[in-house]
Order: structure tokens, then C-alpha cells, then sequence
């Protein structure tokens, strides 16, 4: 086992990123997500990691790069947030079609416009539909330990899907914690070096991207989407692993106090941290209230989901993201589709976009309100933005 | 920077066609479903003929590419790739970089392999233009090559802007008042030159044995490389398919489509149009429907001299950038 060390939620990344040994890694710069390839582009500047670093001229060519590198056979590494997701968002579902294993870390931002560059997770959840396994991550630790699984699960054959993970613009990205950190060598037994599920062979030539038309794309989307379906597996026997390897073990769904509490707070990102504090809080007060964190969101964990909240009256969803004129915000919409044969009361609430701070006493209102709702038993008919200046929570 | 020319570097081997026919040389199987007379397949295999070792092919999407591998089939006999429309230079430097790192680390044999873009103009002059100049600053070792066929043929004959001036496309009609494309086509192989990378040239599928010769210094350069390939489209030219092959040569000898290489730096003209042989552009213009409304119903003079002017205006510039003195 490694020692601590101080490190940035970017920099959790990039140090894990080294362990890992990537062939290729490229990148396009944006805050918050420059101090990976910083260091990553250290790194390679200075000899200690042996890869191919592609400085691209946009964040659709560092994808693409990404995506012709993929192919070649070659582990890859690429990182973005924000606009450069919006800007590859186009290759993100080639890539996953033809089933390579790219690794993308995010560092949530909000979307423009207005331009911000504080916190926000749309940029990462309005990938979902693209093909990509997504993760969000809650601090430095679980940024760096989800980095060293992520290229395990995205590599495995069974799976051979790219992944993205985000961690929380500033709020994660930038501050500092301590990591308990590996070894290369236990990385290096953790890991085995990435066997593609096809080459590029001269000798044995392959056509990969093909034009599928009416007679072949739906027979290849339900095919894709059973990969999908699968990948959860894996990715729940990676994460025993590693726990067996770090003593961290990580769940799908990362439940505290869940099993007996009346209101659950479900939540991801860096919003998870402080829940807890809310939930010791609420806890020493007598009161039942526990947490579900959608750590893994894409392939959506719904068993594990609904065991986490099938004993409470109240789910409290908290959704650091907007999608417009929709039923409700996008983990909002998820939980509630999860839970529509039976649960709890599904209440809605949006907190933190743009950066905002999301506050233990914003949680405690979020709780209240859940409590409240347990009481009356009455479904709430719309979902409260927590802490919008001129308008009553 | 280099101070010996590809040209110098790379010895000459003579092209037996004969020989070169009947080799077994991965190109593009036959069944393929692009039209008759069209130029991209004999690009690509003018390019194959050309290669000395494996090769790893990426098109963009455009006519050839959805031409050629209608899924379960594929026509192409070397690995190929494809992605999206503007980022064949991208993926093309993806694939450089992963089989260099692989190589490098011992992880797959050390064995030279070809990366060879195809894109056609819209790809390049328009929507892949930025991706094709990240991949030549960046310098991957590869081969990037335009297929210029004037327009987005595959979606129906848009203009782009390869689009010669007057041309009629779906997007810049033979209007009653504007008379096709009003805007004269961009220098892109120049754009590709002031990158100052060790290869870039014009070819022509008229011109096989020049093509192939170009392709292989192109391949021996230790840099990215850049290739304007003129390529006739019967379908959106309103031409004759058993004419495609006239028409490329009357793009050279008009001077419109000039052959000539920038090898390190250096312009050098490949194919020299002696004033006395020198078509007028109204030759070119005359084989193909895309110009037909400057001849029907009436004459368009204005259109016409002023494309003269600039296909004798860039010629002259092109002989000075040579160094060629007109006699």
C-alpha cells in the first residue's frame, strides 16, 4: 500500500493516469481539466511515462485522435469538461459504436451560455445516450482509485467500451486532499495490458465505420445495447477487486445510512460529501435519513437502485444540472423511471448550477422538505430549485 | 526543416506499369458501387500502386467511403477506417501515434506502415480544414490526400470551396442573375505548403505515372504529406463517364489544375504547359453541363474572361513561385 499524498482532484487523475501506462494520450486544453494533461504532458516532457502525447487543435480532434489510436491497439487517455465535451459530442457516439475502450476523465463545468467555469454535471449527463460507461466521482480518492478500474472495465473484452468519469469543476478538480496512493507494481498486477477485441492487421485487413443501412443499424444498436446491459457486471467484479486490492471498496450505488432511513438523498458528484455531513447531522438528532449515490450512471443501476431506496418514503433527488421543459432534471427523471412500479415518493430538487455552492444547510432544507412530504404522504407536483435569489424554495 | 529534397533523398524507381498491374497489391476490390468514369477509385489505386509496404487506410465520409463498404461488404483489401466527415486528418494522426507508442514499446513487431487519408474537398477545403492543419503542424507521418471532384457530390452537388467560379451546383445555381458559384475556389495547396511540411503536391488521374511517382515521395517523406488529387465527377458534372479522363487532362493543359510538387520548400513544376500549347479555359468549361449555362442561352463573356484571367493569373504566379521564365 502507498503512502498519502496531497493532490488535486486533477491531479489524483493524471498520477493514476501514469500507473496505467497509456499508449496514447490527447488532449485539448479547458478549466478545469488542464492540470491532467499538464501533468500528464510533464510526465511525458520528462521521460517518466512512455507515451505518444497528441497536442490536438480541438477537443473534436483530440476524440477523434482517440478513436483512430483505439483502433491501432493502443491504451488511450483523453480528458475534457464543459464546451469540449459539447465540441466532440459527435465522435463520443462513434466511439462507442465501434467498441474501443478510450478512457476520458471530466472535470464537470457548466455549460455555456452563459459562459461559467464552475461546476455543473450537464456536460457529462447529456452524454448519456452516446454509448459511453459514466461514472461520477465524489472526491480525490475516488477520482484517482475510479481511474485505475476504468481502463480495467473499459478494456475488458466483454466489455470494450469507452468511459468517461467526472469530478466536480473546482469544487474537486481543484482542491486538495489526501490520496492514498499504489504502486506501480500493484497497478501493473491490477491491470493487464489491453487486448483489443480486433487489429489492424495488413496481413488480415478489417473495415472499421462502415455505412450500415436499413437492413443492418437496428440489429447493430440492440446488439450494442446488450454490451451495455452486460458491462454492469463487470464493472461490479472490477470494483470487488479493487477492493480487495486497496481495501476501498466501491459500490455501483455507494449507500450510507440507507437501510432503515425514511428519506433517502440521492445524489452524485461532490454534493455527495457534504449530504453525508447532513445525514451524521440528522442521524445524531435521532432522525432517519440516509444517502444513495449514483455512482455509476451509465449502463444505470437500476436493481441496485431500487434495493437502496425500497424502504424509504421519500427519495430526494439532487440534480447538479438542467435539462429544459422537462418532466424533471435528468437524475430526477432516471430515479423516477427506476422506481415507477413501486418505491418512494420521488421529490425533485436542483441545486448548485454554475458553481453556486450547494451548503449543508441548502441539504438540510432539501431534507426537511423531504420529511414533510413523508408526512403528508402527498406527491409533490413540481421541483424546487434550492436557493434562487426572488424566488420562494 | 531539411536540407536534401525528398526528391534527392528518395531514388527514383522506374514505374513498370505491366508489372505493377499484375502484382498482387491490396487496393480496391472490384463491386464496389461508385459510378462509372468517377476518379476516387482510380486515386485510391494510383495511391496503392504507389506504396512499398502495408498500408492503413481512413477516408472521410463522402462518396468513396459510402461507396465502398455498404455493411456486411467492404471493397477495400487493406485495413481501413473511417470516422465522421471533418476529422479523416485527425483519426489518421490517431492511428500514426498509436502504432508509433506500440511499436516503440515493443508491444507490436516494428514493421513501416502507411497511414493514408482520403478525404474528398468538402472534407478538406471546409469542415475538416482545421483537423487537416492540426495533423501537418503537428508533423504525424502521414499521407493525407484530396480527392477534388468541386462540390459535395455525395449529398447532391453543393457547392464547397473547391467549386471553380461559375460552376452550377445545387447551391449556386446557373442563375438569371447569378450566373453559378460567384466565388473563385481556395488555394489549398498552398494552405498545406505555408505549413511548411516536407511534401505537397498535385496530381491527376490523367497523369498516372506523375501520380505515382509524387505518391512515393510523398510516402518517403518523414513528415505529414499533402496530395491534391483532380478528380472528375460525371454524375455532378453533368460530363459524359466515358469522359472523365479528357477532362483531367484538359485541367492541366488549360492550366487550371496545374501539376506541381513543394518539396521542402521548394516549387517545382511537373508538367510544364508551353504558352503555345496552352488551352484556353473555355476547352474545359465546354465538356461539362456545370458550365453549360455560360454558353445557353446566351453567351456569358463577362464569366468566362474573368475566369481566364484567373486561371492566367495564378498560372503566372505559379511560374514565378517555380522560378519558370516564360519564353
Amino acid at each position: 500500500m502507498g503512502e498519502i499524498v496531497g493532490m488535486t482532484g486533477d491531479e489524483s487523475i493524471a498520477y493514476a493516469v501514469k500507473l496505467c501506462d497509456p499508449d496514447v494520450i490527447a488532449a485539448y486544453p479547458i478549466t478545469p481539466q488542464t492540470i491532467m494533461v499538464e501533468r500528464l504532458a510533464d510526465f511525458v516532457y520528462d521521460g517518466e511515462l512512455d507515451s505518444e502525447f497528441i497536442p490536438v487543435e480541438s477537443e473534436h480532434s483530440a476524440m477523434s485522435c482517440c478513436y483512430g489510436s483505439s483502433i491501432a491497439g493502443a491504451r488511450v487517455f483523453t480528458a475534457s469538461a464543459s464546451q469540449g465535451i459539447a465540441l466532440m459530442f459527435e465522435i463520443l457516439f462513434i466511439v462507442s459504436n465501434a467498441r474501443l475502450p478510450v478512457v476520458m476523465g471530466v472535470a464537470n463545468r457548466a455549460l455555456s451560455a452563459p459562459i461559467n467555469i464552475h461546476a455543473g454535471l450537464e456536460d457529462q449527463l447529456v452524454c448519456r445516450d452516446t454509448g459511453w460507461i459514466s461514472i461520477f466521482c465524489h472526491d480525490c480518492q475516488s477520482a484517482y482509485d475510479t481511474t485505475i478500474m476504468a481502463f480495467k472495465i473499459a478494456e475488458d473484452k466483454e466489455v470494450s467500451l469507452p468511459l468517461m468519469y467526472g469530478i466536480d469543476a473546482f469544487i474537486i478538480s481543484h482542491a486538495l486532499e489526501g490520496v492514498e496512493t499504489l504502486e506501480k507494481r500493484e497497478v501493473g498486477d491490477f491491470l493487464p495490458p489491453r487486448d483489443p477485441l480486433y487489429v489492424l492487421d495488413p496481413d488480415d485487413p478489417i473495415s472499421v465505420g462502415s455505412l450500415a443501412l436499413q437492413d443492418s443499424y437496428y440489429e447493430l444498436k440492440y446488439a450494442q445495447e446488450q454490451v451495455m446491459i452486460n458491462s454492469m457486471k463487470t464493472i461490479k467484479k472490477v470494483q470487488e477487486e479493487f477492493g480487495e486490492l486497496t481495501g476501498r471498496y466501491y459500490n455501483v450505488i455507494n449507500t450510507y445510512y440507507a437501510e432503515d432511513a425514511e428519506v433517502i438523498l440521492v445524489t452524485q458528484g461532490a454534493i455527495t460529501g457534504t449530504a453525508r455531513t447532513v445525514v451524521d447531522r440528522y442521524r445524531s438528532q435521532g432522525k432517519k435519513l440516509g444517502l444513495a449515490q449514483v455512482h455509476v450512471y451509465r449502463p444505470f443501476p437500476e436493481k441496485e437502485l431500487r434495493d437502496a431506496l425500497k424502504g424509504a418514503k421519500v427519495a430526494a433527488t439532487i440534480d447538479r444540472s438542467i435539462t429544459f421543459g422537462a418532466p424533471g432534471p435528468i437524475l430526477y427523471s432516471d430515479v423516477k423511471v427506476t422506481t415507477s412500479n413501486g418505491g418512494p415518493i420521488i421529490q425533485g430538487f436542483i441545486a448548485g448550477l454554475g458553481g453556486r455552492d450547494v451548503r449543508i444547510e441548502d441539504i438540510a432544507k432539501v431534507a426537511d422538505r423531504a420529511f414533510e412530504t413523508a408526512k403528508t404522504g402527498e406527491e409533490p407536483t413540481k421541483i424546487s430549485w434550492i436557493g434562487v435569489r426572488g424566488v420562494e424554495f | 526543416m531539411t536540407e536534401t529534397t525528398i526528391t534527392e533523398k528518395k531514388k527514383e524507381k522506374p514505374i513498370k506499369w505491366r508489372e505493377m498491374a499484375f502484382e498482387e497489391r491490396p487496393v480496391l476490390a472490384a463491386g464496389h458501387r461508385l459510378c462509372a468514369g468517377c476518379a476516387a477509385p482510380l486515386v485510391v489505386k494510383f495511391t496503392m500502386m504507389a506504396t512499398e509496404d502495408p498500408s492503413i487506410c481512413v477516408s472521410s465520409t463522402g462518396c468513396l467511403e459510402v461507396s465502398t463498404t455498404i455493411y456486411p461488404y467492404t471493397a477495400w483489401q487493406t485495413p481501413w477506417v473511417h470516422c465522421a466527415f471533418e476529422n479523416a486528418a485527425a483519426v489518421a494522426s490517431g492511428i500514426e501515434a498509436g502504432l508509433k507508442a506500440l511499436m516503440r514499446k515493443n508491444k507490436i513487431p516494428k514493421r513501416k506502415t502507411n497511414v493514408i487519408a482520403f478525404s474528398g474537398d468538402g472534407g478538406t477545403y471546409d469542415i475538416g480544414i482545421q483537423a487537416l492543419s492540426g495533423a501537418l503542424e503537428r508533423g504525424h507521418n502521414i499521407l493525407y490526400i484530396v480527392y477534388d471532384n468541386g462540390a459535395y457530390e455525395n449529398t447532391g452537388i453543393q457547392r464547397s470551396g473547391a467549386t471553380p467560379y461559375g460552376a452550377a451546383t445545387t447551391t449556386s445555381p446557373g442563375g438569371k442573375v447569378i450566373p453559378g458559384k460567384p466565388e473563385f475556389p481556395k488555394d489549398i495547396v498552398k494552405i498545406a505548403a505555408a505549413h511548411d511540411v516536407q511534401y505537397v503536391a498535385t496530381v491527376n488521374v490523367a497523369y498516372p505515372k506523375d501520380f505515382v511517382k509524387k505518391v512515393r515521395k510523398a510516402l518517403a517523406a518523414d513528415d505529414a504529406s499533402f496530395i491534391h488529387a483532380f478528380a472528375p465527377c460525371p454524375l455532378g458534372w453533368r460530363a459524359d463517364s466515358s469522359m472523365s479522363i479528357r477532362i483531367a487532362d484538359l485541367a492541366v493543359k488549360t492550366c487550371m489544375y496545374p501539376l506541381y510538387e513543394v518539396d521542402c520548400g521548394e516549387f517545382k513544376l511537373t508538367k510544364m504547359i508551353k504558352k503555345e500549347n496552352k488551352l484556353p479555359v473555355e476547352e474545359f468549361l465546354k465538356t461539362q453541363g456545370r458550365f453549360r449555362h455560360l454558353f445557353k442561352p446566351t453567351r456569358r463573356d463577362d464569366v468566362i474572361s474573368d475566369m481566364q484571367k484567373w486561371v492566367d493569373w495564378k498560372w503566372q504566379q505559379l511560374l514565378r513561385l517555380c522560378g519558370v521564365k516564360e519564353e
